[in-house]
């Protein structure tokens, strides 16, 4: 198996860059906005001074920063996931030592370990750097694998973790994201008939002003967010999938038991219903079950955010035949 | 002149950051060796809760409990003699997990008594604790072969001495059968 040890460190140092990249480009967007606006105005004849620029250009730098800051629990609120912390079935401890060990292949520490209520068989890490990390599985991948097929999933994801990949995913779901985020996640309170209590009116009566600009911040940022999404989708290449299914390879040496969980991830093809379109990005498989994502070509790698399937289970059968034909033999 | 300033300004950066590299390289070796110790010391204590839960109902197989038991005493104490002796800490380990395997597959001939619950979650824990030292075993021997060859290469090589580098021992893993260990994995699902 080639070593990807200089190229791991190369795409920690991307995937750094490309993080600060995203948030700048997100802030000038909203600095656009703000000062284009002002620029207009100016031209009528109206106030000289730039109030609308620097207002929108702050609120982008706060909400980059608390995007970046609070990414990783966002995302795993939206797909409404709960911590393990104690576990109390087998599965649950199962899932917890498979992490820890995998964690030790890796020479991390231990992520957190969440499960996400749902049925179709999916995984997902999150965080900001091999620290600070969260692994999140789905009650439908716990069911349908057996322990080296999970290994094989969260050696994937782990992949993802140290490769800083987890980083710029998140502050991209964050970013991007948190309007969509925030909708699905309202829609799932609003389905249970609990919503927060604390983001009451009163406050928003008092800003006057604020609220409007608020509005439109919010207007234009819904109409733009799924464009602005399907866009960054190209910049997370997905090759990204491709390295990390390396990746996890090299941590288990066991490259068959990931092709065979994708298989049957790949097989089981319902769309998760937890994991909406602002984080589709992060899973191990496309959680919308998009047709487009089985396909090659352009209009694929351009709209889709996961290589496809079949591509994936080969390049991985390759590496596993070529593992076991070194040690002399199919030993399994 | 110039030129030759500008070059002894480019040497000494570059014996700087080789060395750097080198130590760096030197403490995550040492540190991953202290991994593998973590996870032996765990599956030291693991083995006499196993060996309780199976004895009562394993009597008369009271030979491999025993070879287990005598293994694990032999480990114990060639750990205490310090991580210098690679080679010895090995061998008693691969002892150990060879004298576990067979009890294992000693397990699997009764049923009953894997039907007791506490067996079931015992094993999760061997396995999960053989897979662990597997895992620590391989990062130690990758990143021991990485510092093994970062500090035979040229120009690396100049700046070994420097860093008082060595040549680190590798895990070394008796033959083909030993590697399967993890693998009698009871496919509990």
């Amino acid at each position: 198996m080639t070593s990807p040890d200089g190229n791991l460190f190369q795409q920690q140092e991307a995937n750094r860059r490309r993080t600060i990249w995203l948030v700048i480009g997100f802030v000038l967007f909203f600095a656009w906005l703000g000062f284009g606006g002002d620029y207009i105005w100016a031209l009528e004849g109206h106030h000289p001074f730039p109030w609308l620029g620097i207002v929108l250009t702050t609120v982008a730098i706060i909400t980059a920063w608390y995007a970046y800051k609070t990414g990783p629990e966002k995302v795993l609120w939206a797909t409404s996931a709960h911590e393990v912390t104690v576990p109390q079935t087998d599965a649950e401890r199962q899932l917890v030592n498979v992490v820890e060990e995998m964690a030790i292949a890796a020479g991390v520490p231990r992520p957190r370990i969440w499960i996400v209520p749902d049925e179709d068989p999916n995984a997902f890490a999150t965080g900001h750097d091999p620290r600070d990390s969260h692994i999140a599985v789905t009650n439908g991948l716990l069911r349908i694998c057996n322990r080296d097929e999970l290994q094989g999933v969260i050696g994937h994801e782990l992949g993802h973790v140290k490769n800083l990949d987890v980083r710029l995913m998140t502050t991209l779901a964050a970013l991007v994201g948190a309007v969509l985020l925030v909708r699905d996640g309202m829609g799932r309170m609003m389905g249970r008939g609990r919503l927060p209590v604390r983001s009451s009116g009163r406050r928003a009566k008092d800003a006057g002003p604020l609220l409007a600009i608020l509005l439109v911040l919010w207007v234009i940022s819904w109409i733009i967010a799924p464009l602005v999404t399907q866009l960054l989708a190209m910049a997370v290449s997905r090759r990204r999938e491709y390295l990390a299914d390396a990746v996890g390879a090299q941590f288990t040496r066991n490259p068959l038991a990931l092709a065979s969980a994708l298989e049957k991830i790949e097989s089981a093809a319902a769309p998760t219903q937890s994991i909406k379109r602002g984080a589709a990005h992060l899973c191990i498989a496309d959680p919308l079950g998009r047709r487009f994502t089985n396909r090659e070509g352009w209009l694929a790698d351009t709209l889709a955010t996961h290589p496809p399937m079949s591509m994936r289970i080969s390049r991985l059968k390759g590496m596993g035949y070529a593992e076991l034909k070194k040690q002399g033999g199919l030993a399994v | 002149m110039w030129v030759l300033l500008v070059l002894i300004v480019v040497v000494v950066f570059w014996v700087i950051a080789a060395y750097n590299g080198l130590i760096s390289l030197k403490n995550q070796t040492v540190n991953a060796f202290k991994q593998i110790d973590v996870q032996l010391k765990r599956r030291h204590d693991l083995i006499p809760n196993l060996v309780n839960a199976v004895k009562g109902a394993m009597d008369f197989e009271r030979s491999t409990l025993e070879a287990v038991i005598q293994a694990r005493n032999q480990a114990v104490k060639v750990n205490a003699s310090g991580p210098e002796n690679v080679k010895q800490i090995s061998q008693a380990e691969n002892a150990l997990s060879g004298a576990l395997s067979r009890l294992l597959v000693t397990v699997e001939r009764y049923p009953q008594l894997k039907a007791t619950g506490n067996i079931g979650q015992l094993q999760e824990e061997l396995t999960s604790t053989e897979n662990r030292i597997a895992f620590a075993r391989q990062l130690y021997n990758d990143t021991a072969t990485q510092y093994n060859t970062k500090q035979q290469q040229f120009p690396t090589t100049l700046v070994a001495g420097l860093a008082h580098a060595e040549r680190t021992d590798l895990w070394e893993i008796e033959d083909q059968a030993e590697r399967a260990v993890p693998q009698v994995d009871l496919s509990r699902r």
